[in-house]
């Protein structure tokens, strides 16, 4: 068991607001690791903090063990860490393959290419397309992104975060707006993503996260509470008292 | 033209026009026309490289007709000095020599002025481009002894060997070559990886700086480009001119090329050519019927804004909403 992201002391507020309140975390190689909470409870924000969209208060956050807790966002992603956002975050002008083919893009060397057209790119393209036909939006790739439904712009930014070939995936409520049936797609699919890449995850969802993680944390007002085996989070009583809504 | 898509025939067409056109002009002696048609180009050359960072990088600067000042003056201040002496390190009328200094001068001005211009966004970023755009105005306003706010007449056209840029002709022809190259160079850029990375930074920056791209060195790069072929743009038109003035960098030369880009069709490769025809050619036309030749073109600009979003060349493709 090597820790491939480890946490410690991390603070962050905004105003008279404490979002991250000395927050501890370890994420194993390989593990898909929930985090719970309620609305608010700073889940989001700790994300933007470990991806570098937000420059935390205090605090030290390392991977393999390099402190990165101050190196730029796009330095974070070029070392292995790659985000999905909790609110849809695509490029709505360019067409479904365009917006992978980026990701792609980004894993295959520097992009100060000035006059080969990008489209013409076969390896680029194709590993593309590979990565939509994984999420099943293969038929979708020539198609505006704008085009596309609440539930396809969720699998978009899947493939997306498949593409970047990171080590570590930070899943902001990957299931936020699907349906029943989208949101049980996706839980099959995180599913075979276990044990291939390490995954953080935010979900609202308790069966989800029941089915999924292999370890959870529980974050209330920007504290961590409990960390543990879904097993013991569920039958923990602090935890149950501040989030599973039970006396 | 089988084998061309809709949109590739419409460009080579109006492209053609705008070079059958004035050579008819030339040949049949109507010179007023040809020098309207040389202006023309020279002003779709700036937009063109406008465009780079307007259109395609979704950078709105407010500043650009900077450029085409700092290289105006590459092309006036050596000759001041081949004519008159002094500053004998660029005193020169060679045509390399000052085209050259024109775009180095423009691409430096762009580095650094992107450099920090770049660090802001929204309004404050059109704030501040303007505000580099009227100190140039003002450094050259301040220098006596190239004219101060009359200007500098340029005695000597730049000189190449074969190419005499004297006859009106020549003039448009390089004028219209290094257009048609600055539109195949953009377009080159803007489909190549780099401008799938601008575009894509125009689109949504956080996710594109999450994918692992520094879209501050991509956009100050598409910035540099841009203000150096907005610089060789400015060479051109102190050639054709033969008088620079710092009138020509004003803040209200920076909006008309922004009107330019706007009107014929942001981050399209016809659009900035279709506004500066528009715009070079109604502006004559107006301006000889009445002084409020601008409003005009303010209407035109919000219809263009409202009922077609993709400007002149939407229309042309037939894609205005
Ligand atoms: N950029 C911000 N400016 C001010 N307050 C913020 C900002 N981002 C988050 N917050 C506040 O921090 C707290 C945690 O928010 P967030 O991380 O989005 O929670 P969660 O994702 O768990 O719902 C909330 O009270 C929220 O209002
Ligand atoms: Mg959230």
């Amino acid at each position: 068991m090597t820790t491939l992201l480890s946490v410690k002391g991390l603070k962050k507020s905004f105003g008279g607001v404490t979002a991250t309140d000395d927050v501890d975390l370890d994420v194993i190689k390989g593990e898909l690791h929930a985090i719970i909470g309620p609305n608010g409870a700073g889940k989001t924000t700790l994300i933007s903090q470990l991806s570098g969209a937000v420059k935390p208060d205090a605090g030290v956050i390392m991977l393999n063990g390099a402190n990165i807790t101050h190196k730029p966002a796009h330095t974070r992603a070029r070392l292995g860490i790659t985000r999905s956002f909790q609110i849809t975050s695509l490029v709505m002008d360019m067409s479904v393959l365009d917006n992978v083919a980026l990701a792609v893009q980004a894993t295959d060397g520097h992009s100060f290419k000035f006059l080969k057209p990008a489209r013409k790119i076969g390896h680029i393209r194709d590993k593309a397309l590979a990565m939509l036909a994984e999420v099943g939006l293969a038929e979708r790739a020539e198609d505006p992104t704008r085009n596309l439904s609440h539930g396809e712009h969720r699998q978009m930014e899947l493939a997306i975060a498949l593409a970047s070939e990171a080590e570590l995936m930070l899943l902001d409520e990957p299931m936020a707006g699907l349906g029943p049936e989208e949101s049980a797609t996706m839980v099959a699919y995180l599913k075979s993503l276990k044990g291939k890449r390490t995954i953080l995850l935010i979900e609202h969802d308790m069966d989800a996260v029941f089915a999924l993680a292999d370890r959870i944390s529980v974050l209330v007002y920007g504290k961590v509470i409990a960390t543990g085996l879904p097993d013991d989070i569920r039958s923990n009583d602090a935890v149950r008292h501040a989030y599973l809504g039970e006396e | 033209m089988i084998g061309f898509s809709r949109s590739a025939r419409i460009n080579i067409g109006v492209m053609a026009i705008l070079a059958i056109l004035p050579v008819f002009f030339w040949w049949t002696g109507q010179t007023f026309y040809l020098s309207l048609a040389t202006r023309l180009v020279i002003l779709a050359i700036a937009a063109v490289s406008l465009n780079l960072i307007l259109g395609y990088g979704g950078l709105i600067s407010f500043g650009h007709a900077a450029y085409i000042g700092i290289g105006a003056y590459a092309v006036g201040i050596p000759a001041h000095h081949a004519l008159y002496g002094g500053m004998d390190f660029i005193a020169s009328n060679n045509g390399f020599f000052q085209i050259a200094l024109a775009v180095v001068a423009a691409a430096v001005f762009a580095l650094i002025t992107g450099a920090i211009c770049l660090r802001t966004k929204g309004v404050y970023f059109i704030m501040i481009t303007m505000a580099f755009a009227q100190m140039v105005y003002y450094f050259f306003v301040s220098i006596e002894e190239y004219g101060g706010d009359d200007g500098l007449v340029i005695d000597t056209r730049s000189e190449f060997p074969l190419v005499n840029l004297d006859q009106p002709i020549v003039l448009f022809l390089v004028s219209y070559v290094v257009l048609v190259l600055a539109m195949w160079l953009v377009n080159a850029i803007v489909n190549s990886r780099f401008g799938m990375v601008l575009q894509s930074a125009k689109g949504n920056n956080d996710r594109t700086v999450t994918l692992g791209y520094n879209t501050y060195l991509y956009r100050l790069t598409a910035y540099v480009i841009s203000g150096a072929m907005c610089g060789l743009a400015g060479a051109l038109l102190g050639n054709f001119a033969t008088f620079i003035s710092p009138e020509m960098m004003d803040w209200s030369r920076s909006g008309e090329l922004m009107f330019m880009v706007i009107l014929g069709g942001t981050a399209t490769a016809l659009g900035p050519v279709l506004g500066a025809a528009v715009f070079v050619v109604v502006a004559q036309f107006l301006s000889e019927l009445t002084i409020y030749w601008h409003l005009p073109f303010g209407l035109m600009l919000i219809a263009v804004v409202l009922f077609a979003r993709g400007g002149l060349s939407g229309i042309l493709r037939g894609k205005g909403s």
